[in-house]
């Protein structure tokens, strides 16, 4: 297809507008089904049994009595999942995370699991399985776990990255690089240097609703999977890879999501009830319970970094260095390799260097949560970098915009940047008038820049048109936050009809091609391209149906306004077409009328954000409290503004979580202590104020509307934001997050006792 | 003739150069060279690397054409949330 | 095990079912009845998704037993709107866009109208602290605060 990507600068009817979501009734009277919502016939119900130890062998599994109890129907281990990774390491640690294979890895992984008749039958099934555990040295703590003495969760892994293979196996991983010019001179030229070291807790993504699936596997090898996941199509390779069947025979239809933030960018427990109702030879619903779902899925790394920044007197900075060190689990992961990347992204610096290391722990595997491993890396950078412009007594956000990187700016992960909305997310702070309201007792304000990304990939759309002039659209990426009223209000723009004709709905896996699923924030960004490419193709059959209508050439014929037009005096008796008058007609103008798209929408752009945030902090208690709250950020075009603010308030409130209270903590035993809402405590209603956005539009030059994916940057900026807040206002230097009140009180005592 | 930098772990592989000069005019033809050139390379291309022309990141368009001195800078295919 | 008959009023229908002993009322609601507006996010009564109004009272449904609904007024989201009118929260949430993903929406919609039937004149603070026991993660809560202080307007005047 000959599709032109590029920013057109149109003006907009329907774009930027903001009409009500088409989800959105079912949603608001309790109609809309989510992953549990769904029930096939003569289904069973899956459980499984979990480690609760941090590190063990497993000796022996008996599941005999398991499997006499009265109406359990199937038990299995990891021996009903053979490897059939064929060499793909990253597959393999996706296995054998699924289901134990000889080792428990963590607290929580999964060594087992049954499908009975019911709920209760299930548990007792759980019970009845006796596993015979050694239990090995564990270790919890990303830089204990780097130390020589440390318990390896890994004997076969020998650091990658490193100019020789080193000589002994260890927990990390893999080291990695980037940066350009030289450190060691920048550090040379400045006046003053501000060094520190930093750690961030482990926190998850913890969408309200719970991983659920209904698998069911037939005897003629076809399968159906219903689950809540933000890549349907991912979901299938992976199960179809994992479980040995054919991909187009395993059809999955996505549920509407309760919450993903990354972490249902990953299977977990989905091949795990495909294996039950492959044995069991019935459908089998697998609902995770919320202490599975902390325990054995999602959570983000934790991290320990060091940085180093140099500038002269005039604030100019000469040098930046970071170390830093990400937990990813017991698996391989390439979190600091990102954090690597991103920590210094939003400055133009001539020396800067940053290394990464990969942390084996025993924990559950990281995955990834909106814009992943950026928000760490930014909390030690954007601190460091207020530090070091208070120490030269300049203003933070002018420091920022001395040093801030433009188009040109060799950025620190290497390339040369484009156009980019750094210096202008600074600039609206800067003339913002919360950065001039008055502060009161024990208050502090904080601000932090902070820089994503932003994917494009696989994206397939169908465009129909049916006979009375209605359009159906069919995208393959899934809604997580209100992309079919996005989607939508393109494919209206593009074929100049009222959005009300329009219905979006997410495509099952067998009635779309594949699509890469919903992170990176690319679900508007993508598939809003390939709407807009569908929707051209879709009026080229238009103009065509029009043309032979007329008996005129088609070459005469344009489309404007949602009506096919003659162009030419010779035509000027002709009336306009309306889309429906042409759909009604298209039975016998060569039948159904549709637009296909296909591409890669790659070009997504990078994404920049500024927050500021005041924190009013009760020294007795500790206590910090957000009191107002302000992002800043550049959506290249925000299609419908208020679910863009809706992203934006979102994120915002996610990092002040992580700044402020959640964290993972595990005892001594390497158990994990706090697996529930009650203990891991996500910011509620009464925690925060209203959340001020202000949407920045500087287009996309690779999006014929200038779009770009918006969803993930809002999460990176508040770790170090609220951090400067805090430190204002309690007068000292947090570096630990979560900054929560008996660390927050540790630190203004022993400043007091200092 | 484009002049591709690559970063630190690739570099390593293309023996601990960090830019390498390849004959290619779009990004498929670029990883065939550099695969043939360079074959600790190929698992890494398997796995996924991303290309910025001028800054712009392409994770999939193999069929993108390189400019005559562009800049290009290969980069590790990274995971969102 | 034999089942509990219980009797009940739903969303003001007569409801008869048998459950188990131990049998929580949204397991009934959802996996007996049908009824699966109310969400079960965590089964321990913090996150506030399961939430149902029982005989005037804001309860978590999941730390209520089925059987403990004999004889009671049993409330869900599915009896929110009258026939094709929605109920002005349910209104408003759309209006609002107070919802992304919208699992938390059933529990918040049934919380904010028993917040609104004991104080139909909330300010910002009541509101959030009424809501308090009910978790959003996509939200931020602003465009929810937003919907109930609108829908709260719309009420009075009504």
């Amino acid at each position: 297809m000959n599709f032109d990507p590029r920013f057109s600068g149109r003006k907009f009817s329907s774009v930027g507008t903001r009409p009500l979501r088409p989800d959105g009734i079912d949603k608001v009277t309790g109609r809309a089904r989510y992953g549990a919502d769904f029930n096939m016939a003569g289904q069973l119900v899956g459980r499984v049994l979990r480690s609760p130890h941090a590190h063990a062998k497993i000796l022996k599994i008996d599941t005999s009595k398991a499997e006499k109890l009265a109406g359990v129907k199937a038990v299995i281990t990891a021996a009903d999942l053979p490897d059939l990774t064929d060499g793909d390491a990253g597959m393999y640690d996706v296995l054998d995370n699924c289901m134990a294979r000889g080792k428990a890895l963590y607290d929580g992984h999964a060594v087992a699991a049954v499908a009975a008749v019911d709920a209760s039958t299930a548990r007792q099934a759980l019970k009845l399985i006796e596993i015979e555990y050694e239990i090995l040295p564990h270790v919890t703590d990303v830089d204990e776990a780097m130390k020589h003495t440390a318990p390896l969760i890994n004997d076969a892994i020998f650091t990658e990255g490193l100019e020789e293979k080193p000589a002994k196996p260890s927990n990390v991983t893999k080291r990695s690089q980037f940066g350009h010019g030289d450190v060691h001179q920048g550090f040379g030229h400045a006046d003053v240097i501000v060094e520190r070291s930093f750690k961030t807790e482990q926190t998850h993504q913890g969408y309200i609703e719970p991983h659920a699936c209904v698998a069911n596997v037939n005897l003629d090898g076809t399968a159906d999977l219903w689950v809540c996941t933000q890549g349907h199509f991912v979901y299938r390779q992976h199960c179809a890879q994992l479980l040995g069947l054919e991909a187009s025979k395993l059809r999955v239809t996505s549920s509407e999501i309760g919450g993903g933030f990354g972490g249902k960018t990953h299977v977990w427990a989905e091949p795990v009830a495909l294996a039950l109702s492959r044995k069991a030879g019935r459908p089998v619903k697998l609902v995770m319970t919320r202490d599975e779902v902390f325990r054995a899925s999602g959570p983000t790394s934790a991290t320990s970094i060091d940085v180093k920044i140099g500038a002269r007197k005039d604030g100019t900075i000469t040098a930046a260095e970071a170390t830093l060190r990400y937990s990813s689990g017991p698996y391989a992961g390439t979190w600091a390799e990102i954090g690597a990347m991103t920590a210094f992204a939003c400055y133009k610096l001539d020396n800067v260097k940053t290394v990464g290391f990969e942390v084996l722990v025993n924990r559950p595997k990281t995955a990834a949560y909106r814009a992943p491993s950026a928000p760490m890396a930014a909390f030690a950078v954007e601190s460091a970098v207020d530090e070091l412009a208070k120490e030269l007594g300049i203003d933070p956000v002018e420091f920022r915009i001395k040093n801030a990187a433009q188009e040109g700016t060799r950025s620190s992960y290497g390339p040369v940047y484009g156009p980019i909305g750094i210096g202008p997310t600074l600039e609206a702070a800067k003339h913002h008038p919360h950065m001039k309201a008055p502060l009161g007792k024990n208050q502090g304000r904080g601000m932090a820049c902070g820089f994503w990304f932003n994917f494009g990939g696989q994206t397939c759309v169908d465009l129909n048109i049916g006979m009375d002039g209605s359009v159906s659209l069919a995208v393959g990426t899934v809604d997580v936050g209100g992309s079919r009223a996005s989607l939508s209000l393109v494919a209206a723009e593009e074929l100049g009809i009222d959005y009300a004709q329009l219905k979006a709905v997410v495509a099952d896996t067998s009635s779309l091609g594949y699509n890469d699923m919903t992170d990176g924030s690319r679900g508007t960004f993508s598939s809003s391209m390939a709407t807009i490419s569908a929707a051209r193709n879709a009026i080229k059959i238009l103009r065509d149906r029009a043309a032979q209508t007329w008996d005129i050439p088609v070459d005469d014929v344009v489309w404007e306004n949602g009506h096919a037009i003659a162009k030419g005096e010779k035509y000027g008796n002709l009336a306009a077409l309306s889309l429906k008058e042409i759909a009604a007609k298209s039975g016998t103008t060569g039948g159904p009328i549709a637009g296909h798209s296909e591409l890669v929408a790659d070009g997504a752009g990078v994404s920049f954000a500024t927050h500021i945030c005041d924190i009013e902090v009760d020294p007795e208690t500790g206590a910090a409290r957000v009191i107002r709250y302000t992002v800043i950020q550049d959506a290249g075009k925000a299609v419908h503004p208020t679910y863009v603010e809706g992203q934006y308030q979102g994120g915002a409130a996610q990092g002040i979580g992580w700044a402020l209270n959640e964290e993972y903590i595990y005892g001594k035993d390497g158990r994990l202590q706090n697996a529930g809402f009650l203990d891991y405590r996500i910011p509620v209603c009464s925690d925060l104020p209203m959340i001020d956005t202000q949407i920045l539009e500087i287009p996309n030059p690779n999006h014929p509307y200038g779009v770009r994916g918006v969803g993930e940057t809002s999460i990176v900026p508040p770790l170090a934001a609220i951090a400067n807040a805090v430190s204002n206002a309690a007068g000292v230097r947090m570096t630990h997050i979560p900054m929560s009140p008996p660390r927050v009180l540790a630190a203004i005592e022993a400043e007091r006792g200092g | 003739m484009v002049e591709v930098t690559l970063w630190g772990a690739l570099g390593q592989l293309a023996g601990g150069q960090s830019k390498v000069e390849v004959e290619a005019k779009d990004i498929r033809e670029l990883f065939r060279k550099l695969a043939e050139q360079y074959p600790g390379i190929e698992p890494w291309i398997e796995k996924g690397i991303a290309v910025a022309i001028d800054g712009t990141i392409y994770r999939d368009t193999w069929s993108k054409e390189l400019p005559q001195g562009a800049e290009i800078f290969l980069l590790p295919r990274l995971a969102g949330g | 095990m034999a089942g509990i008959a219980v009797s009940t009023t739903i969303n003001g229908d007569a409801f008869e079912y048998l459950c188990q002993p131990d049998e929580t009322l949204l397991d009934v609601l959802r996996d007996r009845l049908g009824l699966t507006g109310a969400k079960e996010g965590c089964g321990t009564g913090d996150c506030g998704a399961c939430s149902i109004i029982l005989d005037d009272r804001l309860v978590c449904s999941c730390l209520v037993l089925g059987a403990e609904a004999e004889g009671r007024q049993v409330e869900t989201v599915e009896g929110m709107a009258h026939g094709d009118q929605l109920h002005p929260l349910q209104q408003k949430f759309l209006e609002h866009a107070a919802l992304q993903c919208g699992i938390c929406t059933p529990g918040f919609l049934i919380a904010a109208k028993d917040l609104l039937a004991k104080n139909p004149d909330p300010t910002e603070e009541e509101i959030r602290f009424g809501l308090a026991g009910n978790l959003c993660r996509c939200t931020g809560y602003d465009k929810i605060v937003r919907a109930v202080q609108d829908a709260a307007n719309v009420m009075k005047g009504a």
